[in-house]
């Protein structure tokens, strides 16, 4: 019975990997996603269901965030059009099944670097666009004011399936505290039960909090604790074993920030290919080979920059101008005392 | 052994064996070049993910296997309160949509059509998020008979403590037992003699006599826990003690079983209505009371005709409850189609054992209810 029990899992596997995957022979050794991208003539592009300054739609559709701008980076350099993208909307479960399965060729949907997600399911991550920690939202007149005022019996409303559940879980292990947890598979519908009362704190990412906190009924009734109780790195995702892509939407990112580091913006691009500095003139592609590397042309350094922007323009534009995070905090250049530090463009 | 009726046979064992083994070969293939394993060792791994309601002890430090439990049970727990729930609105429903009185079949019959006229999922959201946002918040609760309370954070209900609470279950399984020796006992007599015996005032005599006897001579003891309010914080509070049904749970089961209960009561009506009207009249016409009537003759028909439709209601049923994913309830979706898929990245060996469960599920209550069928159904003499 036990044997045909598990032959029957194996069959029915079978089928869900047939459904998921098309067929497809050894990898080339040309990279196959960038040949069928530029085929397609589009980027794809999996974000969120709407995270306002990473990624969220507009009534016109029209999306925009610091996630999003990673894979206009993409387009820009691979196709010479930063409009060039599909965006798929995605849920935390959904968005690494998407990807495996060939649904999407970048995931950039604030999402966590870690170890068993990057070395056990398939995926490779090419960097960091944004360091968060998570944190506790309470309503204000709760009267906690630090993470230590948490009783046994809280209960906290957040997203299914993140790091976010395990985090909780070990924070508040180690404080010896029982809690109720309350997950939910939509951001939304989190917000909707945590304005609603049957939560006492909402934790995600720091970032999140802030963005969310818009959403909800009385935003100025609630806040964000001043403790983070993990690293969160979040950072784009791409598929193992296209190491040519991989490296296309790694140094598409790091590109972005280079840029600020050497002042180089949207608006003054064009001007920096007459530079003194060389190392601003290889970021504009007047100096050096560094595109074909890549398999791109020389260019697409300086289409990134002039269409998309550098880091800190991305930054000021999704997220400081918006009022989610005026303060950029640990994702500042490691020149003005934040982490952001990309290796050298040579 | 005839060649012709053999052959084709064989040939489509052939064909169904090549695809499979394509369908394998090709998932293999695949799931190698894109560096994915394939395996079920995960389900001994430490979960590291916490549940807010289950019906055995759980926390992350144990396995994904026993998180698959909680999820299991969970689902199981919501459709048969569901199903009883259910079955007992529908037959009232279905019998008051069949009654003379004009204002009691009109209700019946709007109530019918408005719920199984609207989705589910949005019954659902309905209960949890609109129902939910109208409870009040723990320290505003009317307590319902000073032990009852009904919140926003969940249904907070006195508990039972028990002491040799095994003495006390093996009274009522006993007590069980004895009422299936006195019916049989009451079937033989009536059959032999004529005589009727009341079986159901035995049986709740029963069902009270022995578990008694278990609290004065076993040494079973129980006493109740009422739920007491605590204070989290300045404006945060919560029951402490009793038992504590999550307001997701309520919901879910809520809506479950209003929503099916209109397809039931369905079949109810068709079921009766269903019974010629020739039958009512000459049981009437022998001298049998109109209860004797429903009770003798209508329903043993009509219920050949019920069950059926109603055993494919129970599982549709089964595999609504879960939509509960959408209000965070943790069944077997939640819990591990969910969290625990998202953990592990386990896609394949997640879904197929999700996939099997619910089948399972399904053809256990299937083959229940035919069993049901069957014994039901016209004996030919």
């Amino acid at each position: 019975m036990f044997k045909l029990v598990k032959r029957l899992t194996s069959v029915v596997a079978m089928f869900a990997v047939l459904f998921t995957f098309t067929t497809e022979t050894m990898a080339a050794k040309k990279s196959k996603t960038l040949k069928n991208t530029q085929k397609k003539g589009f980027v794809r592009c999996g974000v969120s269901q709407g995270l306002p300054g990473f990624s969220n739609a507009d009534a016109a559709g029209n999306w925009t965030g610091v996630d999003v701008d990673v894979c206009r980076a993409v387009a820009a350099a691979v196709l010479g059009d930063s409009s060039k993208v599909k965006f798929t909307p995605l849920s935390a479960k959904e968005r690494f099944t998407a990807l495996t399965s060939n649904e999407i060729d970048i995931l950039s949907r604030n999402t966590t670097w870690t170890l068993s997600r990057d070395a056990d399911i398939g995926l490779t991550f090419v960097g960091v666009n944004f360091y968060d920690g998570q944190g506790f939202m309470v309503r204000k007149n709760s009267g906690i004011s630090s993470v230590n005022d948490f009783k046994a019996g809280v209960s906290a409303c957040t997203n299914l399936g993140t790091t976010t559940e395990l985090n909780m879980r070990d924070f508040f292990n180690s404080k010896g505290i029982k809690y109720e947890p309350v997950t939910f598979e939509k951001a939304d519908e989190v917000v909707a039960a945590y304005d609603a009362g049957r939560c006492d704190t909402y934790t995600t990412d720091k970032s999140g909090l802030a963005a969310q906190r818009i959403k909800l009924s009385n935003p100025d009734d609630h806040m964000v604790l001043p403790e983070t109780i993990s690293k969160e790195p979040l950072g784009p995702v791409v598929r193992q074993g296209d190491s040519v892509w991989e490296d296309i939407v790694r140094w598409s990112l790091n590109t972005m920030i280079e840029a600020e580091e050497y002042g180089v913006t949207s608006a003054n691009a064009d001007m920096m290919k007459t530079s003194d500095n060389p190392a601003v003139k290889r970021l504009v592609g007047a100096e050096g080979e560094l595109g074909a590397a890549l398999g791109l042309d020389n260019e697409w350094s300086l289409r990134i920059i002039k269409q998309v922007g550098n880091y800190g323009e991305s930054y000021k534009r999704n997220i400081a101008d918006t009022g989610i995070l005026p303060d950029r905090g640990p994702n500042e250049l490691w020149t003005k005392g934040g982490i952001l530090y990309v290796p050298p463009a040579r | 052994m005839n060649f012709k009726k053999i052959f084709p046979q064989l040939l489509t064992l052939v064909v169904v064996i090549l695809v499979f083994g394509f369908f394998s070969y090709n998932a293999q293939v695949n799931m190698e070049n894109r560096g994915i394993t394939f395996g079920y060792g995960f389900l001994s791994q430490e979960s590291s993910f916490d549940v807010q309601f289950s019906l055995i002890e759980y926390d992350g430090s144990h396995s994904y296997f026993r998180a698959y439990l909680v999820g299991l049970l969970n689902t199981i727990l919501v459709s048969v309160i569901g199903i009883v729930f259910a079955t007992i609105i529908g037959v009232v429903v279905g019998i008051a949509r069949l009654s003379s009185n004009y204002l009691i079949e009109r209700t019946a019959a709007i109530y019918v059509e408005f719920f199984r006229n609207i989705p589910l999922l949005l019954q659902i959201f309905f209960w949890y998020f609109a129902a939910l946002r109208a409870l009040p918040l723990p320290e505003k609760a009317e307590p319902m008979f000073g032990v009852f309370f009904l919140t926003i954070k969940g249904f907070f209900i006195p508990a039972f403590i028990w002491n040799n609470l095994d003495i006390f279950i093996y009274s009522v399984i006993a007590a069980i037992i004895a009422i299936f020796f006195v019916r049989a006992y009451a079937k033989k007599k009536q059959e032999n003699q004529g005589a009727q015996t009341p079986v159901l005032l035995i049986s709740i005599g029963l069902l009270i006599i022995l578990p008694l006897l278990s609290f004065l001579l076993g040494g079973v003891d129980a006493s109740i826990e009422i739920p007491v309010i605590e204070q989290l914080s300045k404006t945060s509070f919560t029951y402490k003690g009793g038992l504590k049904l999550p307001p997701e749970l309520i919901s879910l089961a809520l809506a479950l079983s209003l929503y099916t209960a209109t397809f039931i009561a369905e079949c109810v009506r068709a079921g009766v209505q269903g019974v010629s009207k020739g039958q009512k009249e000459a049981a009437a016409s022998i001298g049998l009371t109109p209860n004797q009537v429903l009770k003798l003759v209508v329903m043993p028909q009509a219920l050949r005709i019920i069950i059926p439709p109603t055993t494919n209601q129970y599982l549709n049923l089964t595999k609504n409850s879960s939509l509960a994913a959408a209000i965070a309830y943790p069944d077997l979706v939640l819990v591990f189609a969910g969290t625990a898929l998202m953990q592990t990245g386990r896609a394949i060996e997640i879904v197929s054992i999700t996939m099997l469960t619910y089948l399972t599920l399904s053809i256990t209550i299937s083959i229940f209810m035919n069993w049901y069928n069957k014994k039901i159904a016209i004996k030919e003499k």
